[in-house]
């Protein structure tokens, strides 16, 4: 695969078409039928989160929120192959990997609306919270690599990025330390087409973000992003590679971010009504859906029949974070250091002596 | 035994100890270093644990945070000072907040050694001393040693500690003292200041090759019948207010001596902190000596940046003075 679709031939992997139809029965990857609809159950509930977030947002119930929507397969199939004791590095458009990884929805609620608790995963192993500085992150991973490859694990790591984050320096040195050093991770880029209002185009000259990977001598693969069997194919044959010793790769996943950036962000104003229509026949969930259906491994009556639940259940998560309580003083103290220096200890003090006063004053 | 040799001890017995120990940057492997501070410890442990990065900062600490998360200890080398700042974004942004954020759950153990401070007549941005900007990161400690003996054993425990530490190594005294130095492993707290010398006219806080200058001028201030009271910060976050505030209690009168820029300086915090802690104490205004706020000349107008021993017994007579 990574030689046939080698990024100098210009060539974007695909599986299936708009429509759910295999295109070449070569490289559709073999998932049985039961695991495909609990992939493609899965992706629902991640799409039906993630638009509902969208919605507690609206209602002022959630801060800012970086919605995933249209970009589910690429999360979804990275979910499907990593592994409890591989490491996942995120951006923060990952969500269906970080729900794989055992994150649980009520920790992203509480992350997003502003408890770092929401951070400290209680199930997810070997999962890095969400990196804000763009591209920061990848350098992570390829520590993480080489610290896998040092001890001599059989672990893969899995570090996500946007088409925005290769303006970055942190991303092409990341990609370069991992290839001088052949670690084990995969390097995948959700070119959703825009870094918030910034084309791809103005990111860069080359001809696509995957023949990056090539000036840094590394295995790279441009996929269509919303194809989940390319993604699948393309992940599982990376997390082979990996395996054998012949990491890192560099995966750009060719998506299209159906809503905003973030909630804070009008795309009206840098999108045509036209692209969104082209992309939306793209749209993953949609393309999976028809394959499935042409299979009669789903139907538009199931799925009717279990959105209300995932609704209830994702609303249950959600009521349970905003009743998660106080957020103690002490807390924005505790982490700074294995042990706390006398000047913070200080410092607290100080800030309870405060707040005693201010109880006294504040009617 | 030299600082250099000291600090090389210091990572040789890490790296004998603890297989997690992982030494890297630029240069740091075949050739030992530009100052030859990692020499011979390739040869020793091999290209595995002490190796040569490509020539890129922020990738070194970087990876440095992914290598800690994943459990190892990285210990790694920035070449100068002045060449820190593309790494700056993965310090203040990753390696000192990925405690905080992830509320205790992952630690990021990674020393950055850095030489630092003028005086060795070198190129444009090798002779800067920016300890304050660091000294301000939330979730860093940064520590200077001032003697071999200091180095290794503040570097042995910089190791040993789970934070992420700015070791800074004055590279114009990396030859130029040498003392003896005790053999095998040990530890110097860090965050604790030294007591260098016990005095009563009025206490100097200085750090790194500042505290070599200040013994000089301890010399021309005894013949003028004045006690200094020498204090080592060796730590510059956490700082040591305890120390501070029972000298400048006892002496009332204080001098910072910091070789980098002034306003905002490690200076304007200790006096602060005598402010806060001995107001009523104090018979002078705590004084400076610091280097102004210019951009280190180039060698050839050096001298008017550096702070010498005439410039520090200079602001002693003054404050005593005052």
């Amino acid at each position: 695969m990574f030689n046939e679709y080698n990024p100098l031939e210009k060539k974007m992997f695909q599986v299936i078409d708009n429509n759910g139809k295999v295109l070449d029965k070569k490289w559709m990857p073999k998932i049985d039928n039961e695991k495909l609809v609990t992939i493609y159950k899965d992706m629902l509930f991640a799409r039906t989160a993630d638009l509902q977030i969208v919605s507690y947002q609206r209602q002022g119930r959630i801060f800012t929120y970086p919605p995933n929507y249209g970009q589910e397969a690429i999360a979804a199939a990275a979910g499907v192959h990593i592994k409890d004791n591989d490491w996942l590095v995120p951006a923060f458009r990952e969500m269906g990997t970080m729900l794989a990884k055992g994150v649980s929805l009520k920790e992203l609620f509480l992350y997003f609306m502003g408890y770092e608790d929401g951070s400290a995963f209680k199930k997810a192993k070997n999962t890095l919270p969400i990196s804000v500085p763009i591209a920061s992150q990848l350098l992570h991973a390829a520590g993480i690599g080489y610290a896998i490859k040092y001890n001599k694990e059989d672990k893969v790591v899995f570090g996500f990025v946007g088409d925005g984050g290769t303006s970055e320096g942190d991303f092409h040195e990341a990609v370069n330390f991992a290839g001088v050093w052949k670690v084990p991770v995969i390097f995948i880029i959700q070119n959703n087409q825009y870094g918030i209002s910034t084309p791809t185009k103005m990111q860069t000259a080359s001809e696509s973000l995957a023949i990056k990977a090539v000036a840094y001598g590394v295995k790279g693969i441009q996929v269509d992003g919303n194809d989940f069997f390319a993604m699948y194919k393309a992940i599982e044959e990376s997390v082979d590679a990996c395996r054998k010793g012949e990491g890192p790769i560099l995966i750009e996943a060719v998506t299209y971010r159906k809503g905003a950036h973030t909630t804070s962000d009008d795309p009206t104003k840098y999108r045509t009504k036209e692209e969104e229509q082209e992309w939306e026949a793209k749209d993953p969930m949609k393309r999976l859906k028809s394959y499935l259906i042409s299979k009669k491994l789903w139907s538009e009556k199931e799925e009717d029949s279990i959105l209300p639940q995932f609704k209830e259940e994702i609303d249950r998560q959600f009521i349970e974070a905003e009743n998660y309580g106080p957020y103690p003083a002490e807390d924005i103290f505790k982490y700074m250091y294995s042990e706390m220096p006398d000047d913070l200890k200080d410092q607290i003090s100080e800030h309870e002596r405060f707040l005693q006063w201010k109880s006294t004053k504040v009617k | 035994m030299n600082m250099v040799n000291a600090i090389n001890d210091a990572l040789d017995i890490k790296l004998a100890e603890d297989k997690s120990v992982i030494v890297y940057g630029e240069d740091v492997g075949v050739e030992g270093g530009v100052f030859r501070v990692t020499e011979g410890l390739q040869k020793k442990y091999g290209a595995e644990r002490v190796f040569d990065s490509p020539l890129a900062e922020s990738g070194i600490v970087g990876t440095a945070v992914g290598m800690a998360v994943a459990g190892l200890k990285p210990v790694v080398e920035m070449q100068f000072c002045g060449f820190i700042y593309p790494a700056f974004n993965q310090i203040i942004s990753h390696a000192t907040r990925m405690r905080n954020r992830s509320r205790g759950l992952l630690e990021t153990p990674i020393v950055i050694r850095l030489p630092y401070g003028g005086g060795i007549n070198a190129l444009e941005h090798h002779s800067e001393s920016m300890e304050a900007i660091f000294g301000h990161i939330p979730g860093l400690k940064v520590v200077v040693p001032s003697t071999p003996h200091d180095a290794k054993g503040m570097l042995i425990a910089a190791i040993e500690s789970k934070d992420t530490i700015l070791f800074m190594e004055p590279k114009r005294i990396y030859r130029a003292i040498k003392q003896e130095v005790a053999d095998g492993k040990y530890t110097i707290p860090l965050g604790k200041a030294n007591v260098l010398t016990q005095g009563k006219d009025v206490t100097v806080v200085a750090y790194g090759a500042m505290v070599r200058e200040v013994q000089k001028a301890m010399v021309m201030a005894k013949e003028a019948g004045i006690s200094v009271e020498l204090i080592d910060l060796r730590s510059v976050y956490p700082i040591d207010r305890e120390t501070i505030a029972k000298s400048v209690k006892k002496t009332g009168r204080i001098i910072t001596v910091t070789e980098g820029p002034r306003t905002y300086g490690v200076g304007s915090e200790i006096s602060q902190i005598a402010l806060e802690e001995a107001f009523l104490h104090l018979e002078a205004p705590p004084a400076r000596v610091s280097g102004y706020d210019v951009i280190v000349p180039l060698p050839k107008g050096e001298h008017h940046y550096m702070q010498d021993a005439y410039k520090i017994f200079y602001e002693i007579e003054k404050t005593v003075k005052y």
